[in-house]
């Protein structure tokens, strides 16, 4: 994998890519983790409202302020467990992986301090089977640091399968409770995840090594990067028609096209994919449209993950859309039936009209189905999809029109310009 | 105000809720319940009951509506 981030010129202070990677070179560089060593209610609250006064928001797709979660697990009383989300089960995303092998003592010092101010006992870091250089270079970090002041909280690792929906958090509570990585129905978000009786507070990768960073630099640093209502840096993954695909750390409310140009595409592209399989296309009068959630989600997409994917010219967008919601329905935990029939259902419709193999009622039904399918599983898998549909539907508005009169896309039977991780995506259905 | 809230895992498409409560539970193509999460009127909260006393599944509880959306 390149990293399109060394190629370019430094900015600002802040960041949280770049650091050394072995344990005396990170010390060395950023200074111990401010742990606390006597007092740790007065350290807790300075702490607290650090985060805070930071505006940090989850960086694995949700979204979801830091210091509200710890407040909802520390709230769940004793004997907790720091549950480092390593899962990266977004098939165009490698900033996690990358974060993990290049700088994983910046997120184990995160874990550690959310553990200190959480009460927790453990922290369990997820990196799934399969990505076994990604495991090794947590091992290597781990036993650097056990033992040491860097460590008080013990750490292990752990290794959950692969799939897209096993690191959803609530499937990843339940999977270090019971092996089955299934989410939970949870009508109430204000509620801890457990784990057994311990209360689990399960942060992204990214976001504990931009609270590493914050505990370390204040607030303000944090905050001298990106949008007041949307602060800080983060990490994207460029894909698709591109020179030069990586992963890059940008300011929040950068132009999602500036974030696509660091990448060299190889032509001027006919749409980008932001936010991940779950996220949702821009179209060119949009391309200028700021990296961040309020600006994304105005022109119906939403940050997601750091994910921009490049659609070139020469692609069929609703071909490449029925292969990501194909995708996404396999991903399917199969516990819900509106997730388990509707995603199928909806996919093959979208395929049916890329190939122009387009029956009177597809597009009435279709968007009856994308209506029905929305926000009634357990987890938001099913929304994530619909929201990529819809967007394809809009943003390829004029390929709809041609192939509901029945001509198939010249594009159709290309190779995708997409990453996933197996042959699944390889054919449009 | 009370509304219906279906638990999506439990439920297995028996459909016995929206016979029960048509007012307030439609089904969907594939046989699973859609609510659409306004309060139910007070002459219903009754036979609601009984939609949800009745599922096979447990998937159905009654809430008031409050907090989350």
């Amino acid at each position: 994998m390149v990293n399109a981030s060394e190629t370019l010129p430094e900015t600002k202070r802040y960041r949280i890519l770049g650091h050394p990677t072995d344990l005396s070179g990170h010390v060395a560089a950023l200074g111990p983790v401010p742990l606390p060593s006597k007092a740790p209610r007065t350290w807790r609250e300075d702490f607290v409202s650090v985060l805070e006064a930071s505006g940090l928001p989850g960086r694995g797709g949700g979204g979801f302020p830091a210091a509200i979660k710890l407040a909802v697990a520390h709230g769940a009383g004793g004997r907790g467990v720091v549950v480092v989300n390593g899962m990266e089960g977004e098939p165009a995303s490698d900033k996690d992986k990358l974060l993990l092998i290049r700088s994983p003592h910046l997120v184990l010092d995160g874990a550690q301090l959310m553990a200190a101010a959480a009460g927790a006992r453990q922290v369990t870091v997820c990196v799934p089977e399969g990505r076994d250089h990604v495991a090794a270079a947590v091992a290597t970090a781990m036993a650097e640091r056990a033992n040491t002041q860097h460590a008080p909280t013990p750490e292990t690792l752990v290794r959950p399968p692969d799939r897209f929906v096993a690191g959803e958090e609530s499937a990843l509570a339940t999977w270090l409770e019971s092996g089955a990585s299934l989410p939970a129905f949870r009508p109430d978000k204000g509620m801890a995840l457990r784990i057994g009786r311990q209360a689990a507070l399960v942060h992204n990768a990214e976001t504990l090594a931009h609270v590493a960073m914050i505990a370390r630099s204040g607030p303000d640093a944090f905050r001298s990067h990106g949008l007041i209502e949307d602060p800080g840096t983060c990490l994207v993954t460029i894909s698709g028609a591109v020179e030069n695909p990586g992963v890059v750390e940008v300011d929040r409310g950068t132009p999602v096209i500036d974030i696509a140009r660091r990448a060299t595409p190889r032509q001027t592209p006919q749409a980008l994919l932001v936010g991940g399989y779950g996220g949702a296309w821009v179209a060119p009068e949009h391309f200028a449209t700021p990296y961040a959630s309020l600006s994304l989600r105005a022109v119906g997409s939403s940050a997601g993950v750091g994910v921009v994917v490049v659609l070139g010219p020469d692609a069929c967008g609703l071909a490449e859309s029925a292969r990501i919601a194909h995708y996404l329905a396999g991903q399917s935990a199969g516990q819900c039936g509106p997730c388990v029939y509707g995603l199928p259902a909806v996919a093959d419709d979208l395929a049916r009209l890329a190939r122009g193999r387009v029956d009177v009622a597809l597009t009435a039904r279709l968007d009856r189905r994308l209506q029905e399918v929305n926000g009634r599983g357990a987890c938001r898998h099913p929304d994530g999809a619909v929201q990529l549909v819809r967007s394809a539907l809009s943003v390829f508005a004029a390929d709809v029109r041609v192939h509901a009169d029945g001509a198939p896309c010249p594009h159709a039977d290309r190779p995708t310009q997409l990453r996933f991780p197996s042959s699944l995506g390889t054919a449009v259905a | 105000m009370i509304r219906v809230v279906i638990d999506p895992v439990a439920c297995d498409a028996y459909g016995f809720c929206a016979e029960l409560l048509p007012e307030a539970i439609t089904l969907d193509e594939w046989g699973y319940p859609i609510v659409d999460g306004t309060p139910l009127p007070p002459e219903l909260v009754e036979v609601a009951r009984r939609a949800a006393r009745d599922c096979p599944r447990r998937a159905i509880t009654l809430r008031e509506r409050k907090a989350h959306s």
